[in-house]
């Protein structure tokens, strides 16, 4: 491939003019843990399988669903520790709007300067792009919204969408079953399907983690016995 | 001599029912000479937004030109108007920027918030907020304001009514104050429309 010979430097089109690095991020966001999210008419959910290594890992240490803000949430599909440093940033803008303005910051702001600091790492010396695709839920007073942003700090709106190891199955199932006028809870119920399509093994509270925020704009990680609740509604 | 007190100013606002006035005097002075008579102190930042800044004019100025610069980014990046508790907090966050070497300025600020709900505050010259139910003052005439302003106010006014008690106070504050007079500018501000006046008073 003439690309590969342009592969060496982030900061280098190739002839083709793509940026092969973002490429190369994307397939590492691709062959990550599925996760996906879903916007509903009064709230979003969003979800991710917890694939450990091994059974000895205490599951109850990992958290891969965060909080950016009391009402903002965030899940990741790719490189975990690439996730974590996004968040603080994100964690540290958010605060640094609100020390300004005292005002907590709109979704659509923070998605904006988490994707520049996405976009910041494509065009400097001696970094390589983030490995992570984010999903990031949020409730303010614009309504529900749900963020896509890629390695290129590209960010897209979505009623719903899913990314990592099963996207093609699992946005096929979501355009199949998402409805405008879905509500939370239904919301949810999507979600575990979703998930249980392409999930290896056998499906519990321990192995998937979801997050929701509805119109009280607390976001929260549901409990391992809640998940484990909504499963048994899902059967 | 104090530099608050080389160019002369007084600025208040009051807060009537579902509106709001606010008022300066025009005089631009340099110590005891006055060089002109239609200085402007009261900016307007957005429809129902208004900053009326006291003190050293060249602060006065140039302070309007950042917060009008600032709340144009805000525009664009967020596509919605600034609301007046955010803008108040925003000017603070300015001012205290310079806390060591500040801006000789007072701002009082106006506007009509969510549901055109009245709010006005003052702060000093370090961005120390102080949000206030019926009025606030600013200037070298701000003892004779807050005096005035006492005795004239009343909760609740319509617009007519507000519009009177403002420029009453205005008017007899400065005359107390050599530093500031020469005429008096009045906003007053309801949710449908802005009037503009301009009240003819002692020229000394």
């Amino acid at each position: 491939m003439g690309d590969s010979q342009y592969s060496f430097s982030l900061t280098t089109f190739s002839p083709s003019g793509k940026l092969v690095q973002i490429e190369h991020a994307l397939t590492a966001v691709g062959s990550g843990q599925t996760s996906l999210g879903i916007k509903a008419s009064n709230g979003v959910v969003i979800a991710t399988e917890k694939k450990l290594p091994s059974i000895l890992v205490d599951e109850t240490s990992v958290q891969k669903i965060q909080l950016m803000t009391t009402n903002i949430g965030v899940v990741y599909s790719g490189m975990g520790p690439d996730s974590r440093v996004l968040v603080r940033k994100s964690r540290k803008q958010a605060q640094q709007y609100f020390r300004l303005y005292k005002e907590a910051i709109p979704v659509t702001q923070l998605v904006r300067e988490t994707a520049a600091v996405m976009q910041e790492f494509t065009q400097s010396g001696g970094v390589r792009p983030f490995g992570v695709s984010l999903l990031i839920a949020g409730y303010d007073d614009n309504g529900p919204q749900l963020y896509q942003v890629d390695p290129s700090g590209s960010y897209f709106s979505w009623k719903a969408s899913a990314m990592g190891k099963n996207v093609s199955n699992a946005k096929t199932f979501l355009e199949k079953r998402y409805t405008e006028d879905m509500e939370l809870d239904d919301a949810v119920h999507t979600a575990i399907l979703t998930l249980k399509e392409g999930f290896q093994g056998q499906i519990s509270g321990k192995n998937i983690e979801i997050g929701i925020i509805g119109a009280d704009r607390k976001f929260r990680v549901l409990t391992p016995a809640e998940i484990d609740d909504y499963l048994a509604e899902v059967e | 001599m104090s530099i608050f007190e080389y160019n002369g100013s007084a600025v208040v606002a009051m807060v009537g029912k579902n509106c709001f006035a606010i008022a300066s005097d025009r005089r631009l002075g340099v110590n005891l000479q006055t060089i002109a008579t239609d200085f402007q102190r009261i900016f307007k930042i957005h429809d129902k937004l208004y900053i009326g800044l006291s003190g050293l004019a060249t602060d006065v100025q140039t302070l309007y030109q950042r917060l009008v610069f600032r709340h144009k980014l805000y525009q664009l990046r967020e596509e919605r108007d600034m609301k007046p508790q955010t803008f108040a907090s925003l000017v603070s966050a300015v001012l205290y920027e310079k806390r060591f070497g500040p801006y000789f300025c007072m701002p009082v600020i106006a506007g009509l918030g969510e549901d055109d709900v009245p709010f006005i505050c003052t702060m000093d010259c370090i961005g120390a907020k102080e949000l206030a139910k019926d009025f606030v003052v600013s200037g070298t005439a701000s003892e004779s304001l807050y005096g005035a302003c006492e005795s004239m106010y009343k909760p609740n006014m319509e617009p007519e009514e507000l519009f009177e008690t403002i420029s009453q106070a205005l008017l007899s504050s400065v005359d107390r104050d050599c530093l500031s007079g020469w005429g008096g500018h009045v906003l007053l501000v309801t949710p449908t429309e802005v009037q503009e006046r301009t009240l003819k008073s002692r020229m000394d």
